[in-house]
């Protein structure tokens, strides 16, 4: 990730200004995928702090996603705390959790974290399922709040607001620029005095918080909770294809992919229940073979040849 | 205690043969094949299809499921995996690569599954109840534990005997010194993910005689194929088999003992062991 | 037991690989201003020795001590900062990143950790003391190998370092590049610069070392003068074998 301008951090600031106002204009259908989508760009965006330069692919989102709904759904519902409390929780214990994480497997070749992610998610799920079915008792878990719609949006949208702007500052920082060398070349990362593992620790930490700050906010839409349907893996790779196929290359490169495809998702979802995997999979080979830098990526190459050519 | 230690034994049969099958793609073909699973459920759901529509036995499903998977592998390999290969300016690339690229077909395998069969593979097949050392178990999780110890025994005969064999263990070790001695490194590798594959849809065919899969567990098997792998070493075929002893055991042990539901924590326990202390692998040499 | 005035100190170092052993028992001083090469056969353990002192590796047996303190059980960022700068044998270039970009990696992580303004005037004066400033913003797959080789240089300089380590930096030069390329060692030297390089270019050797350690089978056969070592018979015949001795 190059490091962002303040100009670009000016863009940011007005985007930031007009979403806010699309809850006074839409209502509905179109402020319920504006949610989801705003959700999408938080989590995505928080996922190319990290992977974007390091080229680690985590596929991690999805289990601190849930372990932010959950904690939400079972402090609300077994112990009677306010929403408030454990969304301020959720993401500590997101962070920590992807502290450890980090720890074990980071220090290790890229392979071996990716691997561990992979099957985090229904792991995590198992084990809360099991903690829930022989020591919480099997009650459901209702979030029963007075949010509506419009307030989660606002949120998501300060989350993500917030995830850019820490974005801004690591990329002009020297744990980003260290990152970027990571990406590059550890070997040489490290002979230059890096200390590789710790910087990509603390940035899988923040990726971490902000997943399962996300879960949190958004548990009060669903009022029930069930660990199935908030440990969703497919939600990891969701969050893959949107910041790649916008482009990890840049810092606004997954609101270019977010945008349209929260949009296509809805519609192959309506359209074709039954054929959103292969979707899923068709996403990742357009990647792939048509798009590596995404979309972001394919642009600036547009304009680095025109540039040349005049 | 001796059931766990029976059935362990017995379903760790398979999880080494599924792991040789990996083991083949990612240590000599250098491709991490995140579909792998899912073509080990491609294999059950043969075995399953052809066992409830045509009455075909599973044991000659195995057969038949060999050079399908292979061609199937091999056109994989060379019209998809190829391309990424020679783009590739380093082996960080290509595993990048091969990782997106594997989900994208994972997810494609699976989407065609479900069109075919959205339930669970569930049918009877020699499930009759056989006594091993005063331990109750079924026919058929022997009779899979039997011919995956055979074919990976040919298998560990034709790598360490037979010329071919010998090309493919090379290209393992170096592909720059493979080339060099004039081994056709692409060919090569071409070849040993196909075999990969076949392997893996053979040990999907025998697993589903004794455990009811459906279209989405693929990953589950992706994992615990991983898992053996790294616990094992790349391309250690005796630690693979340690490995896949382990993990049976252990996962047996755990569904018994605690909860059938946990038999993916258990995995992850041992993996985080792993990764923590023995990165290597068990026989493993620590890397340089 | 250090010599008076050495900066790098080698002592007693053995790297075995399971059965293998690849270095044994090495030991050598390097004094400060000095330019000391480590020469020997293919095949001899020289890069080996390299990636121990840069902390590549760790040895087995032995230590290595940095002006009085020991770096060899340190990972090699550590060694970095310390102040032990390396190129590779086959150069490693960050191709996402500017050659500048480059270049400041060395500063902003080396050790005196420079960062803004400070760090993107080392990396300049390092571009031009290699002779590259004109290249600064070039994206890095346009460089020729040798101006390659020097922003590696110009990135390992960038770090400050106390001790340069220079892994056959002169290997696979055309030879008009090869003339450049010790033109600018050689200016390394006028500088006082410490340096450790393995080479396998003998006119360099002579014509820039103070001293040589000749290796051979992982282990020192000879040390001394580039003249010296390279008339010792035993140094003959680790490289041309036992017949022509």
């Amino acid at each position: 990730m190059k490091p962002a301008g303040w100009g670009e951090l000016g863009w940011a600031a007005v985007l930031v200004v007009l979403a806010a106002f699309l809850p006074l204009v839409a209502n509905g259908y179109w402020l319920s995928i504006g949610v989801t989508a705003m959700m999408y760009i938080a989590l995505s965006t928080s996922w190319v702090l990290f992977s974007g330069p390091t080229h680690y692919i985590s596929l991690a989102t999805g289990a601190f996603f849930g372990v932010g709904g959950y904690l939400v759904g079972s402090g609300m519902s077994d112990y009677s705390q306010s929403f408030w409390l454990m969304a301020a929780i959720s993401p500590i214990v997101g962070a920590i959790l992807a502290a450890l994480i980090g720890f074990a497997t980071l220090r290790l070749s890229g392979v071996y974290f990716v691997i561990f992610t992979l099957g985090l998610a229904e792991m995590i799920r198992n084990v809360v399922s099991w903690v829930q079915n022989n020591f919480l008792g099997s009650r459901g878990l209702y979030v029963l709040t007075d949010l509506r719609d419009q307030h989660i949006y606002w949120m998501l949208l300060v989350v993500a607001a917030a995830v850019y702007l820490l974005g801004w500052f690591v990329s002009r920082s020297r744990i980003g620029f260290a990152l970027r060398i990571i990406g590059g070349d550890e070997t040489v990362a490290r002979h230059v005095g890096i200390n590789t593992a710790t910087a990509k620790v603390i940035l899988f930490t923040s990726t971490g918080f902000f997943a399962a700050l996300v879960g949190a906010i958004i548990a009060p839409r669903w009022s029930y909770i069930e660990p199935n349907q908030v440990f969703s893996p497919q939600l990891s790779f969701l969050v893959v294809i949107m910041a790649l196929l916008g482009g990890s290359g840049r810092l606004w490169g997954p609101l270019v992919g977010v945008i349209p495809f929260t949009i296509i998702w809805e519609w192959v979802g309506i359209q074709f229940p039954n054929q959103s995997i292969l979707f899923i999979g068709l996403c990742f080979l357009l990647i792939v073979y048509f798009l590596p830098q995404g979309v972001v990526g394919r642009l600036e190459e547009l304009r680095a040849r025109m540039r040349r050519a005049s | 205690m001796l059931d766990i230690l029976v059935s362990g034994l017995l379903l760790s049969g398979t999880y080494a043969l599924v792991a040789m099958g990996l083991n083949l793609q990612y240590g000599v073909a250098r491709i991490m094949n995140l579909a792998n699973g899912e073509v080990l459920v491609l294999g059950a759901l043969a075995a399953f299809w052809l066992y409830t529509t045509a009455q075909v036995s599973p044991l000659l499903t195995v057969i038949l499921v060999v050079p399908v998977s292979f061609i199937g592998n091999w056109l994989i390999y060379r019209f998809l995996l190829t391309p990424l290969v020679r783009r590739s300016k380093s082996q960080g690339a290509l595993e990048v690569d091969s990782i997106l690229a594997t989900f994208g077909m994972s997810f494609i395998i699976i989407g065609v599954m479900v069109s075919i069969e959205g339930g669970f593979f569930a049918y009877k097949y020699l499930s009759e109840p056989i006594s091993i050392i005063g331990s109750t178990t079924s026919l058929n999780r022997l009779v899979a534990f039997l011919i995956a110890c055979a074919i990976g025994l040919a298998l560990y005969l034709w790598l360490n005997l037979s010329r071919a064999g010998v090309a493919v263990r090379a290209v393992s070790v170096s592909t720059e010194a493979s080339g060099l001695v004039g081994i056709n490194v692409p060919r090569v590798s071409a070849f040993a993910f196909a075999l990969g594959g076949a392997i893996t849809a053979v040990g999907g065919a025998l697993i589903s005689t004794f455990i009811t899969l459906d279209a989405s567990i693929g990953v589950v098997f992706t994992l615990k194929a991983l898992i053996i792998v790294i616990m094992g070493g790349v391309g250690d075929i005796r630690g693979a088999i340690v490995a896949a002893i382990i993990l049976g055991m252990v996962e047996t042990a755990v569904a018994t003992l605690v909860d059938p539901g946990l038999t993916l924590a258990a995995a992850y326990l041992i993996f985080v062991l792993i990764l923590l202390f023995r990165p290597q692998g068990i026989f493993g040499r620590r890397a340089t | 037991m250090r010599q008076s005035g050495s900066v790098l100190s080698v002592k007693g170092v053995t790297k075995r690989f399971g059965g293998l052993v690849a270095v044994s028992n090495m030991s050598f001083d390097v004094a400060e201003h000095e330019m000391v090469g480590v020469i020997g056969p293919n095949g001899s353990g020289k890069t080996t020795m390299m990636n121990m002192i840069s902390g590549a590796f760790k040895p087995t047996e032995g230590r290595i001590a940095l002006k009085g303190r020991v770096i060899s059980d340190l990972p090699a960022q550590k060694i970095a900062r310390e102040g032990v700068g390396r190129t590779f044998q086959l150069v490693r270039l960050l191709p996402g990143l500017s050659v500048l970009e480059n270049v400041k990696a060395g500063a902003v992580f080396g050790h005196r950790q420079r960062w803004g303004r400070e760090a993107d005037d080392i990396a300049h004066d390092m571009l031009e003391r290699v002779g590259l400033d004109a290249m600064s913003y070039a994206p890095i797959s346009s460089l020729t190998y040798i101006d390659q080789k020097r922003v590696e240089l110009a990135r390992t300089l960038a770090g400050e370092p106390e001790v340069l380590l220079l892994d056959e930096w002169l290997a696979g030069l055309n030879p008009t590049e090869l003339e450049t390329g010790v033109e600018l060692i050689h200016a390394l030297r006028d500088e006082g610069r410490t340096v450790v390089m393995v080479e396998h270019v003998m006119d360099a050797i002579r014509s820039l070392c103070d001293r040589c350690v000749v290796m051979s089978s992982g282990a020192k056969i000879a040390e001394g003068t580039p003249d010296e070592v390279l008339s010792d018979r035993e140094v003959i015949r680790a490289y041309l074998g036992d017949d022509d001795a």
